[in-house]
Formats: structure tokens, C-alpha cells, sequence
């Protein structure tokens, strides 16, 4: 069986607005919509765009979360994922928990590909592959834009501050993905339906030995700084008189 | 004491300003003693370079033809095993940084923090967390190694003038083949680089097209500033992904940033926050980005851009 693992973050959805809890304990969560991580929706996406060519035979999609994030794996079989698993805790589990349960869920499934995203976009940490790729002692290629499956191994095109490099990683490997890879499919109704049938398997945190404490303590969220309102200038030519009296050209 | 290591980023000839602005932010933890790891092929220009770097105890240098690129699952193992006796392992948060720097931490067997945006303490930090739309501060358990990637637009670069010893050292560690480099490609432009740029000229969709974004160029020019553009201006084609600026491209902290035709979408502000001075021209006054700029122009962007490069001049 080829499989490909495909990590699927429940998250506030992107279009939400963040406000700060006043107590700074956290984000308000109650009552606001929440979603697939964007750039975990990307990696689904490619996963099952590599079944689709024929590379593979089975995506599983893997969630780590709250009773709660069943609904964000019902969505991913929507998409088309064949199976599911959720490993449930109502803990914040840290990034390299995260990578510990992968890791271990990896002994059982066997993948040839675990596809995440670069992110997510809560708590902006960005390491879930990397980590992971490193307790594998397996390739890792972060930010793939392009990915391209061959015998045995993948050439991958990752965005970097330099513009865009290429890697050839042999298989299995860990890929995270970037914005441009490709854009997630629409879930269809009968998809919706198909998708009640499909398994869905709940784990926990003691199946893979990992305890729900904190890596690092968490001391207050806050709002971040304001910028102030500036001036409104007229004409060109006061926009250039004052940049040139702020000494900025 | 903390003892801080930090990696330096380079291209194998030049250093990379990024690690200049990790060694201010390692400055920030009180009686820090500072290291800078140099992995390459041959580390001589670049060690050289990291020497002069004000504030830097020692330069510790591997030679390896393995590490002629910078291949995360190459460099980590070295970095690791360097990183004993250390306190502290930082690296920029740069797409090098990023690679790299998760993948030490679980080789290390501890968290990371991701994107030290300010030093409260030698195991407390901030960071920005939901696109910067709130800041959280973290602690880090005080017997834990703390491995970290610093936010280069929160840190101005570290003087140079410094002297500090070059050591060569061999990790003497396995490293895998099983990720090879083929090719890079992109940023030949001759301009400014965008993520360290003091100025910085960008354009949006209302450029219209890649011609369009030819008075962007033109001013940048003058003005010695590098390149940028919004998301919706990549995502047309107008150009390159690699100027996109905002949450999802370059987050940057110029002393000067000029937004042209560009709305200001949250993402995109994510990306600007921090620099100095903002100064927007788009036709639309109701336009978020004027409720961040410093100065705002509203009128027709293809009459005010050639005329602002005439007047300054």
C-alpha cells in the first residue's frame, strides 16, 4: 500500500479577525469559526492530486485536537482523503509532540510521503516538519512550491528569501508546503455524504507516550502595538517636500 | 551564564546581515557570551567576516564539501553536537533559519521558539503569534536549552570592528546523502536585497500589469530601494513570487516603505508593521493602508509615481 500522510490542523479560520481575551490568557475561540490550517488544505490537496496520477493508493489524514477537530477531518474526506485519525487532547500540544505522535503513527502506517504545512496559522511556529523529518532521520523539504514524485524519490521546488531551489530528496520524506503549490478543490454535497461512511479513528495523547504538559509556559497574549495615523498630503509636491524634511531621501 | 551559539547564514562568499542582527538580539540577554558557527565548503571569506562582527567571543568554522549548500538535514547534525556546552542555539528567521532550526531543536530534543521578536530574560521571549496579531510571551524551562530563530526585521545589525579567533573544528558526524541540491534560481537583479533594504518601493494589482510595474522599478532606482509587491500583484504574474511582501512572503522592517496601489490587506500589513516610515499613494481614500501610513496620497498612482521620481531628482 503507498500512502501519504497528510497532517490537518483545526485553526481559527483566515478570514477571522483576532482579538485578544482582556484577562491576555488568550485568543477568543468561542463562537468564532474555525477551519483547516490553509496550508494543511494545500497539502491534502497535493496528496490527493498524487493518487489522482496514480502514485498512490491511499491518503490518510491525521489530526491532533480537540473532540471538535473531527469536523475538520470530515472535511478532509470530503476532499478525498480515504481515512482518518484523530489523536484527541484538549492540551496545546507543543511541535515537537506533535512530531513525536507523527513519528509514531508513521511506524504503524508506513507512509512513503507525510505532507503539513509550512504553518500553521495560530500559532505561526512553523516546525512540525522539520522536527519530524529529524526524529525520522528522513529528508525534509520546507516550503515546497512544486513537487514532483519519481522512483524512489521526489524533486522538490521549495520559495526562499533567494527566489526558489531545487532538491531532489529520496523517499520516504517530509515535505511542508507553500501557498503556490496549487489551490485546494471545493467539497461537493454528495462528497459531504460519502464522507459519514469513511473511517475515522480516534487515538490519545498515551498511545504514543506523549503527556499533555507544556513544553514552555505561556505568560500573557497581548494585542500588538498600534501604529498611529499619519498625515495626508495634497499633491506630489508636498509628498516630496516631506519626505525630504523627514531627512527619508 | 548564558552561552549563546548562533548559525550564520551565508552564500559561501558573503555573510549574511541576518546574523548580525542575531548577535543583537543575543546582546539583549545580560552577560552573554557569544559564538558564531560557520558551516560551508570552505568557511575562510565568510569566518573572516563573522570575526569582525562587534560583540562575538569566537568564530567556530567547519570545512566540509557537504556543506557547500546549506542542506538542513546536513547542517543539523553538526550543529547539534556543536551546540554542547551551550545555553542558547539562535538562527535568523529567515527561510535558512527556518529550514534549519527545527530541525537542531529535535535533534537536541527540546521546543524551539520561533521568531524572537524581544529578550525579556535569558528564557523569556516574545513572538508574534496569528500573523502578528497578538504577541505572546513564552518561557522556556530554566534547565532547558533554548533553541530559537530571531525575527531579523525586530533587530538592527551588530557593528562590525570586532576581532574574534577563528577555530577550526571538525563535529565528526555522519551526515546523510539522502537530500541532494540541484538548483537555485531568482534574485540576480542588481537591486537592493528586499528582506535587508533600508528602502523599499512596492507595488499592487492596481500596477495593472508587469508593464505597469515598470515606474515601480524606475523609482526604486532612483531612490536606491529594493523591489517589493503585494500578494495580489505576485498572483497576477506582474512579478516574481520572491518580492511578494506580507504574511506569506518577506516581513520586513525598512527605514523607508512606499506603498503603491496597494489596498493593505492584513496580510499584507503583517509584512510592514515595523518599518519606520510608511508612505501609501493609491487612488481610493477609503483604502486600509492609509490608516497605517505616515504619509498618504490619494490620486492617480500613473501620474504621481513619474512625477515624485522627477521632484526627487
Amino acid at each position: 500500500m503507498r500512502r501519504i500522510m497528510v497532517g490537518v490542523k483545526r485553526v481559527v479560520d483566515y478570514n477571522v479577525r483576532i482579538r485578544v481575551k482582556p484577562d491576555n490568557s488568550g485568543v477568543v475561540t468561542e463562537g468564532v469559526k474555525m477551519s483547516i490550517n490553509p496550508f494543511d488544505e494545500i497539502a491534502l490537496e497535493e496528496a490527493l492530486r498524487i493518487k489522482e496520477r496514480g502514485l498512490a493508493d491511499e491518503v490518510l489524514a491525521v489530526s491532533i485536537g480537540p473532540a471538535d477537530a473531527q469536523q475538520q477531518l470530515r472535511t478532509a474526506l470530503a476532499m478525498g482523503a480515504d481515512r482518518a485519525v484523530l489523536v484527541q487532547t484538549d492540551a496545546v500540544v507543543a511541535p515537537l509532540s506533535v512530531a513525536r505522535i507523527f513519528h509514531g503513527l508513521i511506524e504503524k502506517e508506513q507512509p512513503f510521503l507525510v505532507l503539513v504545512g509550512k504553518q500553521a496559522i495560530d500559532d505561526d511556529n512553523g516546525q512540525t516538519a522539520q522536527m519530524l523529518a529529524a526524529l525520522w532521520d528522513r529528508p525534509q523539504a520546507v516550503s515546497c512550491s512544486k513537487v514532483e514524485i519519481g522512483d524512489g524519490k521526489a524533486t522538490v521546488t521549495r520559495e526562499v528569501d533567494a527566489g526558489l531551489e531545487t532538491l531532489e530528496v529520496d523517499l520516504p520524506a517530509v515535505l511542508s508546503v507553500d501557498l503556490r503549490l496549487n489551490e485546494p478543490r471545493y467539497v461537493k454535497l454528495p462528497d459531504i455524504m460519502k464522507a459519514k461512511k469513511k473511517p475515522l479513528d480516534t487515538l490519545g495523547l498515551a498511545d504514543f507516550g506523549v503527556g499533555d504538559a507544556p513544553a514552555f509556559t505561556a505568560i500573557k497574549i497581548e494585542p500588538p502595538p498600534q501604529r498611529q495615523k499619519g498625515i495626508m498630503v495634497k499633491d506630489v509636491g508636498e509628498l516630496a517636500e516631506a519626505l525630504k524634511k523627514k531627512g527619508l531621501v | 551564564m548564558s552561552s549563546i551559539l548562533i548559525v550564520a547564514e551565508h552564500d559561501g562568499a558573503k555573510l549574511n546581515p541576518s546574523t548580525a542582527k542575531c548577535v543583537t538580539c543575543a546582546g539583549k540577554i545580560p552577560g552573554a557570551a557569544i559564538d558564531i558557527l560557520v558551516l560551508a565548503s570552505d568557511s575562510s571569506a565568510v569566518a573572516t567576516q563573522a570575526a569582525g562582527i562587534a560583540g562575538v567571543g569566537k568564530v567556530l568554522a567547519v570545512d566540509n564539501p557537504a556543506n557547500a549548500e546549506p542542506i538542513a538535514a546536513v547542517l543539523a547534525p553538526q550543529v547539534a553536537k556543536l551546540a554542547d556546552g551551550y545555553s542558547h542555539v539562535f538562527g535568523p528567521s529567515t527561510t535558512f533559519g527556518k529550514d534549519l532550526m527545527p530541525r537542531v531543536a529535535a535533534l537536541l530534543g527540546v521546543g524551539q521558539v520561533s521568531d524572537i521578536m524581544a529578550v525579556e530574560g535569558a528564557h523569556r521571549f516574545r513572538r508574534p503569534i496569528y500573523a502578528g496579531n497578538a504577541i505572546l510571551t513564552v518561557e522556556v524551562p530554566a534547565d532547558a536549552k533554548v533553541v530559537a530563530t530571531v525575527r531579523v526585521a525586530s533587530f538592527e545589525a551588530a557593528a562590525g570592528g570586532g576581532s574574534a579567533a577563528v577555530t577550526r573544528t571538525d563535529p565528526g558526524v555522519p551526515l546523510p546523502t539522502h537530500t541532494r541540491f540541484v538548483s537555485r534560481s531568482g534574485a540576480t537583479t542588481g537591486r537592493p536585497d528586499l528582506q535587508t533594504a533600508s528602502r523599499v518601493v512596492a507595488g499592487g494589482r492596481a500596477l495593472g500589469s508587469a508593464d505597469g510595474f515598470k515606474i515601480i522599478y524606475s523609482l526604486a532606482d532612483k531612490l536606491g530601494a529594493a523591489v517589493g509587491a503585494s500578494r495580489a500583484a505576485v498572483d497576477a504574474g506582474y512579478v516574481p513570487n520572491d518580492l511578494q511582501v506580507g504574511q506569506t512572503g518577506k516581513i520586513i522592517a525598512p527605514e523607508l516603505y512606499v506603498a503603491i496601489g496597494i489596498s493593505g490587506a492584513i496580510q499584507h500589513m503583517t509584512g510592514i508593521k515595523d518599518a519606520r516610515t510608511i508612505v501609501a499613494i493609491n487612488k481610493d481614500g477609503e483604502a486600509p493602508i492609509f490608516e497605517a501610513a505616515d504619509i498618504g496620497l490619494v490620486g492617480d498612482l500613473f501620474a504621481i509615481v513619474p512625477e515624485l521620481e522627477r521632484l526627487l531628482g
